[in-house]
């Protein structure tokens, strides 16, 4: 039931995409809602995974002397999965449920069927922006978090093991190619465009007044990171076989 | 002349409960046709399936003439601005300011200038009494009455052809009450001569109905001019309107 209505809201998206009216001006207020508001977050999360992998990978590589590729094992490590996964669960998550809660607040208080008696198309209205705001989004903190990823994990090798910062990044530079980080950026557009959907879902489906409200918004959450999780297998399998 | 509203046959559940077993509506222009029944009679529900906002599981729909009940979303939208709903609890965008929540349908589907919206703005909600102080208040800053009157006033900003009031004096005081009875009355001289509307209030069909229904045990018990329901010889529906029916 709930993924029939998941794929049905997918398609009703992808049809309403090229309708009129564009709605620009509520696609730049979600980038802003989304976007700059959790950059403290994303940021944040990434640069400590990139610190606390450096110290567990130079700690565990030093023992077979290969310290030296803690570099290339970090950004590797962030570039492909650390970077989009994490920022899309943590960001997702908040943006998600957010939308859950906003959407759903208004289904049980008749404020989306209000839309549709005027004639509003609810989807363009309401889910469209989102969906294409998610999918600029994304991909853009996946970029920033794999930059602060990165120099977290430089910064701990250099503070924490005295590592010579230019060797360090020579390495790196040698063994990490454009597709590693370019297939971490290709997930983040399509976990962008999940976690929004599953947002908007269960907020479209939001029964039982505030007591409803709570249970689809705390769904969104669990939802969002099973989501992202799940589909980081078969997304991962899908770029080995497009990039390898 | 093609009836505004037609409700043909009409059969509609919700899992396993029936809530309305094979009811039939005609509602012509120039009417104002009052649907009666007690909470849970399906009176809402009928109202919802007349603006598309659900299906029936059978039976005919036919809005403006036009069948509605297999019409997607998208193709519903042209035949929904052209009429007007209102809420039983408003359903204002909590939001947005009075001022927005009126211009909404104008910003939408008009191309006007400011200074047009705001005219028509302030114009629509002097028709349902409220004045220009209370443009820039939130919903939540209004009382239940005022609410009321500005989901009113949004409903007919676009000048629809039809008027559909959700319990119109559901939730209000004698006094406002009274006010929004007046309104909807007032309404018919130049705004929407046109009304469907649901309520469990008598006061309300006897001031504003041409025609009257009732609805009992999902389908309608009486149809026809108000005197003709007054003065029928059903004892349920007697019973009904002097208060005494126990569902």
């Amino acid at each position: 039931m709930w993924y029939g209505d998941l794929g049905l809201l997918t398609g009703s998206v992808a049809r309403n995409l090229v309708l009129p009216p564009a709605y620009l001006r509520l696609v730049v207020r979600e980038i802003e809602v989304m976007g700059v508001r959790s950059l403290g977050l994303a940021l944040t999360a990434a640069a400590f995974t990139g610190m606390v992998f450096a110290l567990q990978s130079a700690i565990n590589l030093a023992r077979f002397g290969a310290e030296n590729y803690v570099g290339p094992l970090v950004a590797m490590a962030i570039f492909r999965e650390l970077g989009p996964v994490l920022t899309a669960i943590l960001v997702g998550g908040k943006v998600a449920s957010g939308i859950t809660a906003e959407l759903g607040s208004m289904k049980v208080t008749e404020q989306i069927d209000a839309l549709r008696t005027l004639g509003v198309n609810y989807v363009k209205r309401l889910i469209v922006p989102r969906v294409l705001a998610a999918l600029v989004v994304f991909p853009l903190l996946t970029v920033l978090a794999d930059v602060l990823g990165v120099l977290g994990g430089m910064f701990t090798m250099l503070v924490e093991r005295g590592t010579d910062l230019y060797a360090y990044w020579n390495v790196t530079a040698y063994w990490v190619v454009p597709r590693d980080f370019l297939t971490g950026i290709g997930k983040s557009v399509f976990f962008g465009a999940i976690v929004t959907l599953i947002g908007c879902a269960n907020g479209l489906r939001t029964e039982g007044g505030t007591e409803g409200l709570g249970r689809a918004t705390t769904a969104t959450v669990v939802q969002v990171a099973m989501g992202v999780i799940v589909s980081d297998f078969f997304l991962t399998k899908l770029f080995l076989m497009i990039f390898w | 002349m093609t009836p505004v509203v037609e409700l043909i046959d009409v059969h509609k559940s919700f899992d396993s409960t029936q809530v309305l077993r094979g009811v039939s509506l005609t509602l012509p222009k120039g009417e104002t046709h009052v649907v009666m029944g007690g909470s849970g009679s399906g009176k809402t529900v009928m109202l919802r399936l007349t603006a598309g906002l659900i299906r029936p599981d059978s039976g005919r729909v036919r809005l403006f003439g036009t069948s509605i009940e297999r019409l997607s979303e998208e193709e519903l939208l042209p035949l929904r601005r052209r009429l007007g709903y209102v809420f039983q609890g408003a359903a204002l965008f909590d939001s947005l300011s009075v001022y927005e929540n009126v211009a909404y349908p104008l910003r939408e589907h008009r191309r006007l200038r400011e200074e047009e919206i705001h005219a028509r703005v302030v114009h629509v909600l002097s028709l349902v009494g409220l004045s220009e102080e209370v443009l820039g208040l939130l919903p939540a800053e209004l009382s239940g009455g005022m609410r009321k009157r500005v989901g009113i006033a949004r409903a007919i900003v676009g000048e629809p052809e039809v008027l559909l009031f959700d319990e119109p004096t559901a939730g209000l005081d004698p006094t406002n009450s009274k006010l929004v009875v007046e309104l909807i009355a007032q309404l018919r001289e130049g705004v929407c001569d046109t009304a469907m509307v649901v309520t469990h209030d008598l006061d309300v069909a006897k001031a504003i109905a041409d025609r009257v229904s009732i609805l009992m045990d999902r389908r309608f018990a009486v149809s026809g001019p108000l005197d003709a329901v007054l003065e029928s010889a059903y004892a349920s529906v007697q019973a009904f309107l002097a208060g005494d029916l126990r569902t």
